[in-house]
């Protein structure tokens, strides 16, 4: 026992001499969040590899405040309430300044309730399901409507589609999109019958009977089309199932809205050409500011190694960061929130996103058409769209919004004036 | 033809199906004879706009990166451009749908045979009523055979659709009748659509009616109900939400029909203040289940065919209803082919295992990572021999010795010392499972790694549009047999079989027999993880390679040997088939759930483990060892 | 009585008062009592880490003591973890809906809190809808029994059917691991009505003591976990000293002499099985409020072959072992997880803990069943140049049990 307690005194000396940092204290830190293994460690490495570039580059530029900016490197290893613990951890023993992370959903919920108790400032990078509006997250990835609903419109607009496969991963991503998506098709006037919903497991790898029901959902004369937000590892047996079965895209297409560059460069894309998918960005986006990202990346980690949407998210969200701070004259947490509003920043694929008051961004949609290289053909991009946290299209959601600037509030209720609540659900 | 492209400049370069059919009709319409060649060169995307002038030329990429301009009219070369000059249109895959519509009319008699599979892979597509006289014109004039039979196939499905002639529908109906197609039922389909219309009094005779609905039996009431309130023929009902907010608008003075405000948090105060509401005409009142009864009753609901002609849809609902019975039964193959396929990939994992804790009874919790140790060394074998069918060649036995050396170092090293205690063999291979995971990991870091199988196992074994099994499903299935028969030829037919049998049974005994314990229980375990890494390379080629591979598989190989019998091959082989079989079953008995049918497996399997506890095929006598 | 106990068992009072000490120190030092020198993420840590000894012990108890290694002993503790969860839950949510739904002109009806509530906790996983296991969920004395019960219930039945089929040793084992894997993809659904992967968040913020920071509310589970340490180990302590204890071994150490001594093997085992079950039950509930989230990953099957790790590398036949060994592992991850442990540069090539950590953990395993069987708890017998009765033969650990002799000449 004595043994026991003089380990843990060590640690204790090593993890518990907690400094108060004051606003001017050199070097700034910036927390990074991604798990670096287990499950999702295959997506989380590269922001963090990503982060550490981007703080690498802001150092050559002389830093932020006239500190060095250090990076804090966490793993919350997949397991989620590690993810807490590790917040917690970054926010009130390395105090740092701002954290940069996660990825699921399940892994933001769990992060909230301490992020929110103690004031710190996330910037959270990925696509999402949005039905969320946190005072203390700045969501940099898209919401439902920068994604799912103008690839929706999509297929419906531009490739005739009337009869929808919604295949997902069974959580709350795919869960919730696929409920936005339902309802708004509904309002489109699809009818129930006309959209076939299925959810497989984490790494799924047997697809052939999924496959097999979908290409049967055409007895019905009407064209179908596939809307995957399947994660992660498991695109790859789908896709190769979709290959055999020798679907094209031109029958059946299917718009993915996890799979990006990274997805594909495991996998062979010669039988999958047209095959969709909708992003906020895609590396073969012609601008130079993406040339130059990509050239860092390549001489950084390699020149096989491709960049994807969610690390435009953290390039955005970083710099953004930057020039808030900068702006502010401080790195205080509610200095550095109160100048986010309006924040403006080029986009990789040329446009300019804007910080909203709700902590989303406006940002373009793009989809794009899997190449036989493993990259996206761009064939549609819109305009900048406004990043929204309440869905319009779930009636309990349509009567919310969000406004952190004017209203302070991320949950207030457009029909009765008021604020339901501060703090966020979990 | 410049001039036209000019004139709808803007659509083009911004295409969309919505807007995009003027442009289209404008060049077909053009009656130039360059109009094929625009349309085709836009729809393999190789118009590219100079943004200098804004004229579309077709552009051919050189060796040095710029690009050869073309001029439709002239076909002459007329510059060469940099990329950065021109902008390439992209039309969606919906424009080019339809630029491949309008190109039917000028493929389905062009002399390239490929040309005329793409205008009728277009008819198949998006067929229309246009089409099918084109498409008439050119079955006799076809030289291909193949080709010809697929015309008249779309012919029969136009003819169902779009045939004026009822008697040429009807006729078109039954001979096509008994076809698995999904392309036919998707033209029968469409004719049995129907809507469900309300009438008050009885519904006219001259409509093409399916059937008649009873509120209550056909029809939900409430769903009748509704279909009248949206046909303005009843009030509508009103519920609760609405109840409290018409209460909210006639608070006066902390009352609201004469009910005190604070106690309205009682379902019955409500109902009373609004009755109150109600009396004195402030609101509407809810129509009362009375009410509702009379309504309905009033009312006809009938469903009624969205296709006029009677005739056609009598023969429609015929002929579709033979084919389903028989679409039922394929599916039940197609179910079976799944399920067979499902086992094989059981057995594939979980074979090795049957050695190594089947023969041996040594737990190895680390034999998932071996499998990933042989899809590694698959995708490692790729990356040196680009090409696919010797690389798999390669990989095969290079997998094999891999893990081989793998498992023998790994009994060498650690089971050995704990053949006695097999609970800590658990632990300790456990332990090397996730020093292995991770050691993936960092030398090949976590992203998915790409193993391609040779492109003779593309694409699937097609018997018909519902029975289809893909080829590497074959080949792996293929494979699990092999190694079946070479381990039944292994333990049975060798001195290394006999053997270890010999050491399994009785080591002190077989020792005095002149065996060397050691060396065979080095020699199985080293066989069983050379098997291991084999399958590891087959299940890497149709699933995924990633450090984690092996996870998925370890505790249903587990199951599979468990609940085959241990020590018997031919349990093992029924344990992944019962496995296999069963939850392709729950699949399909609850096909928007994977999950579910994983689940209610591995119950299913706890349980029927209680009442069988040794397996499928126990071992009796002296051979089961206790 | 009790004195006698104590006295026959004096390490139970050392444990004790080890833990007293601890726990006072812990106080002393952390934020809201003391000193401010261990940060709340800390004290959390430490909160956990006790609760993560007291699961141990149930482990200790049917593996160490009994020989069944059980794979699913994480699978109760997590489910003791759903069932406060469940509470946490709807309170905090009720009080939430409450008061956004006081500023609306009709006070609302018991019904509509109901539904709002649904919305709101179910509302992320696409439903509305309160599934029929929430049924007690608004009762925190029901729930607390529910803590106590479902696992134990889960473990009865589960138990009297593999023991009454004479399922034993490894086959045991896969089965628990099956059922711990059933139950994982079970509750990973979103039908099972526990919010699905997503799981229950928010676990940390108590219902009615808005107003208590988490330092504070750190330090009360902190306590909270040492009184349930003490109380569990006391009474592992007391099942394994008396006849009870002595029968188990046996069983352990030869299932058919037992039985042909004419004990009913199944029912010491049944009975064991459940308790710890309900001992698992009680850490879980006492966990997630402190780590803050509960979701279906942490029941995975890889969560009890850990704990079955810990308790091998404490030391296994020994509760203090089982004990050291949850804190020690768990800690020891932690720090070098937590990218806190400096990197060894070896010129050619730089050692990252957070790569390379899982490599030294498992290589562990293998070194301390190999070498060191006893575990870390072997270290005292050392120290205290305690030794086992010399029998004949080599000694296998407590596992291998009168087997020995025998097995250790084939």
């Amino acid at each position: 026992m004595k043994f026991l307690n003089s380990t843990l005194a060590g640690t204790i000396a090593l993890a518990g001499l907690a400094v108060p940092a004051f606003a001017a204290d050199c070097p700034i830190k910036v927390g990074v969040l991604h798990s670096l293994s287990g499950t999702m460690a295959i997506s989380e490495t590269t922001l963090k590899d990503t982060m550490l570039m981007l703080i690498e580059q802001q150092n050559a530029k002389g830093g932020v405040l006239g500190c060095e900016l250090e990076a804090v490197v966490v793993d919350p290893a997949s397991d989620w309430p590690l993810f807490a613990e590790k917040a917690r951890e970054l926010l009130s023993v390395h105090e740092v300044d701002v954290i940069f992370g996660n990825w699921t959903s399940v892994s933001r919920k769990s992060v909230l309730p301490v992020i929110e108790e103690l004031n710190g400032l996330l910037f959270y990078p990925v696509q999402y399901e949005g039905e969320e509006s946190s005072k203390n997250v700045f969501y940099t990835g898209a919401a439902p409507n920068q994604q799912a609903i103008p690839a929706t419109d999509y297929f419906i607009d531009e490739l005739g589609v009337e009869k929808f496969a919604l295949l997902g991963t069974d959580y709350v991503y795919p869960r919730t999109t696929n409920n936005i998506l339902a309802s708004y098709l509904k309002s489109k006037g699809v009818s129930d019958d006309d959209i076939f919903v299925n959810y497989t497991p984490f790494g799924h790898s047997d697809w052939s009977k999924i496959v097999a029901d979908v290409v049967a959902l055409g007895a019905d004369g009407k064209k179908v089309g596939v809307i995957s937000t399947i994660n992660g590892d498991a695109n790859i047996g789908f896709y190769k199932e979709l290959a055999a079965a020798g679907i094209s895209a031109d029958d059946i297409p299917v718009v993915a809205f996890s799979v990006g560059e990274e997805e594909l460069s495991g996998l062979d894309t010669s039988n999958l050409v047209g095959h969709l998918a909708a992003w906020n960005y895609f590396q073969s986006a012609e601008a130079e500011a993406n040339t130059a990202f990509i050239d860092a990346w390549k001489i950084k980690m390699g020149a096989e190694r491709v960049t994807n949407d969610p690390m435009e998210a953290h390039y955005i969200g970083f710099n953004m960061w930057v020039n808030a701070a900068t702006a502010a004259g401080s790195i205080d947490v509610d200095a550095v929130r109160a100048s986010m509003y309006g924040q403006e920043f080029p986009n990789l694929t040329g446009g300019t996103a804007v910080m909203l008051p709700n902590h989303h961004l406006a940002k373009p949609v793009l989809i794009g058409e899997i190449q036989a290289d493993g990259q996206f053909d761009i064939i549609s991009q819109t305009t900048e769209v406004p990043g929204d946290a309440w869905t319009d299209f779930l009636p309990e959601s349509a009567v919310l919004m969000s406004d952190w600037k004017d209203l302070g509030c991320g949950m207030y209720n457009t029909e009765t004036k008021t604020c339901v609540q501060i703090l966020s659900n979990y | 033809m410049q001039d036209i492209l000019q004139e709808h400049s803007a659509l083009i370069t911004k295409s969309s199906r919505m807007t995009i059919a003027p442009a289209i009709a404008a060049i077909t319409d053009s009656e130039l004879t360059q109009a094929q060649d625009v349309l085709q060169a836009w729809q393999s995307k190789d118009i590219w706009r100079r943004t200098s002038d804004g004229l579309f030329f077709r552009a051919e990429e050189t060796a040095a990166g710029s690009y050869l301009l073309f001029d439709f009219d002239t076909g002459e070369t007329v510059g060469e451009a940099q990329k950065t000059d021109l902008k390439q249109l992209k039309p969606n895959s919906g424009v080019r749908a339809l630029i491949g519509s309008a190109l039917v009319q000028f493929q389905l008699q062009d002399g390239d045979p490929v040309r005329r599979l793409a205008a009728l892979t277009s008819i198949q597509r998006d067929p229309s009523s246009e089409l099918l006289e084109p498409l008439r014109a050119s079955i006799d004039s076809e030289p291909d055979a193949d080709l010809k039979a697929q015309k008249q196939r779309a012919e029969r499905l136009l003819t169902i659709a779009y045939d004026t002639d009822e008697s040429a529908r009807v006729g078109a109906i039954s001979d096509m009748s008994g076809d698995l197609g999904v392309d036919l039922r998707a033209t029968l389909n469409p004719l049995l659509e129907t809507k469900v219309q309300v009438f008050t009094g009885e519904a006219p005779n001259a409509l093409n009616i399916a059937r008649r609905l009873a509120p209550g039996e056909d029809i939900s009431t409430k769903a009748a109900y509704d279909l009248l309130v949206t046909a303005n023929l009843a009030p509508a009902r009103i519920d609760q939400a609405e109840v409290r907010a018409t209460l909210g608008v006639h608070i006066s003075e902390g009352r609201v029909g004469g009910v005190a405000v604070e106690d309205l948090n009682q379902p019955e105060a409500r109902a009373r203040a609004y009755a109150a509401l109600v009396a004195q005409g402030l609101a509407e009142p809810d129509p009362t289940s009375a009410e509702i009864e009379a309504h309905l009753g009033a009312h006809q609901f009938v469903e009624i065919y969205k296709e006029p002609s009677q005739p056609v849809t009598t023969a429609a609902s015929e002929a579709l209803d033979k084919i389903l019975l028989k679409v039922g039964m394929n599916q039940a193959l197609d179910l079976i082919l799944d399920g067979l396929s499902l086992a094989s990939i059981y057995f594939l994992a979980a074979i090795g295992l049957a050695i190594t804790f089947g023969v041996m009874g040594v737990i190895n919790m680390a034999h998932g990572e071996f499998i990933m140790m042989g899809a590694y060394t698959g995708y490692v074998v790729q990356q040196i021999i680009p090409n696919h069918t010797v690389s798999i060649l390669v990989a095969i036995p290079l997998a094999f010795a891999v893990t081989f050396a793998a498992g023998v170092a790994m009994e060498r090293l650690v089971i050995r010392w704990l053949y006695n205690r097999p609970l800590e063999t658990l632990l300790a291979t456990f332990g090397i499972s996730i020093a292995l995971q991770q050691l993936a990991k960092n030398i090949f870091g976590t992203q998915a790694r790409p193993l391609t199988s040779p492109a003779w196992l593309d694409g699937a074994w097609v018997m018909n549009d519902v029975v289809s099994i893909s080829y590497i499903r074959i080949a792996i299935f293929i494979l699990a047999l092999s190694f079946l028969a070479i381990f039944l030829f292994i333990m049975r037919r060798t001195r290394l079989g006999l053997e270890t049998r010999a050491v399994t049974q009785n080591p002190r005994m077989a020792a005095s027999m002149g065996i060397n314990p050691n060396r065979v229980n080095m020699l199985t375990f080293g066989l069983g993880s050379g098997i291991a890494g084999v399958a590891g390379v087959a299940i890497g080629l149709f699933a995924k390679v990633t450090s984690e591979l092996g996870n998925d598989y370890i505790v249903q190989s587990f199951m599979t040997v468990v609940v085959g019998g241990v020590g018997n091959i031919w349990g093992t082989l029924a344990g992944a088939a019962m496995i296999g079989f069963l939850q392709k079953g729950i699949e399909w008995f609850n096909p928007s759930n994977t999950l579910a049918a994983q689940t209610f497996m591995i119950i299913f399997i706890i349980i029927f483990i209680q009442f069988r506890p040794r397996g499928i095929i126990a071992l009796k006598g002296r051979a089961a060892g206790d | 009585m009790k004195n006698s106990f104590l006295m026959r068992n004096p390490s139970t009072l050392i444990f004790l008062a080890a833990l007293a000490v601890f726990t006072i120190v812990v106080t002393a030092l952390s934020e809201a009592f003391g000193l401010g020198l261990i940060s709340t993420s800390f004290v959390k840590t430490l909160g956990k880490t006790l609760c993560l000894g007291l699961v141990a012990i149930a482990m200790d108890l049917v593996w160490g003591y009994a020989g069944i290694l059980s794979l699913g002993h994480f699978a109760f503790f997590g489910l003791g973890g759903y069932m406060i969860g469940m509470w946490l839950m709807y309170e905090r949510t009720r009080d939430i809906v409450i008061s956004s739904m006081s500023d609306a002109p009709i006070p609302p009806t018991a019904e509509e809190i109901t539904d709002a509530i649904g919305h709101q906790i179910f509302g992320v996983v696409g439903s509305s809808e309160f599934p029929l296991i929430w049924a007690f969920a608004d009762s925190l004395v029901l729930q607390l029994v529910l803590v106590v019960l479902v696992p134990g219930a889960l473990a009865f039945v589960f138990g009297w059917l593999a023991f009454r089929s004479r399922v034993a040793g490894v086959y045991l084992s896969i089965l628990t691991q099956a059922m711990t894997l059933a139950l994982s993809l079970y509750l990973f659904q979103n039908d099972s009505g526990l919010r699905g992967n997503n799981g229950l968040s928010g676990l940390q913020n108590l219902p009615g003591l808005e107003a208590a920071p988490q330092s504070v509310v750190s330090i009360w589970f902190l306590w909270a976990s040492a009184l349930a340490l003490g109380l569990g180990y006391l009474l592992a302590a007391w099942i394994v000293s008396g006849k009870f204890g002595s029968v188990i071994r046996g069983i352990r150490d030869d299932e058919a002499r037992v039985r042909f001594l004419g004990y009913s093997v199944e029912s010491y085992k049944l009975a064991l099985f459940t308790v710890t079950a309900c001992i698992a039950g009680i850490a879980g509930a006492l966990y997630y409020p402190q780590a803050g989230i509960i979701n279906p990953a942490e029941i995975a099957p890889i969560a009890s072959i850990y704990l079955a790790v810990w308790v091998a590398i404490g030391g296994r036949g020994r509760l203090y072992g089982a004990v050291i060994g949850a804190g020690f592992v768990s800690l020891v991850s932690s720090w070098f997880t937590g990218g806190q442990a400096p990197d060894i540069s070896l010129g050619f090539y730089t050692i990252k803990w957070v790569d390379w950590w899982l490599i030294v953990l498992g290589l562990s395993f293998v070194f301390v069943t190999l070498f060191a069987p006893k575990g870390i708890a072997g270290l005292f017998d050392l120290a205290a140049h305690r030794r086992w009765p010399n029998r004949h033969g080599a000694d296998l650990g407590p596992d291998a049990g009168a087997l020995r002799e025998r097995e250790a000449n084939e």
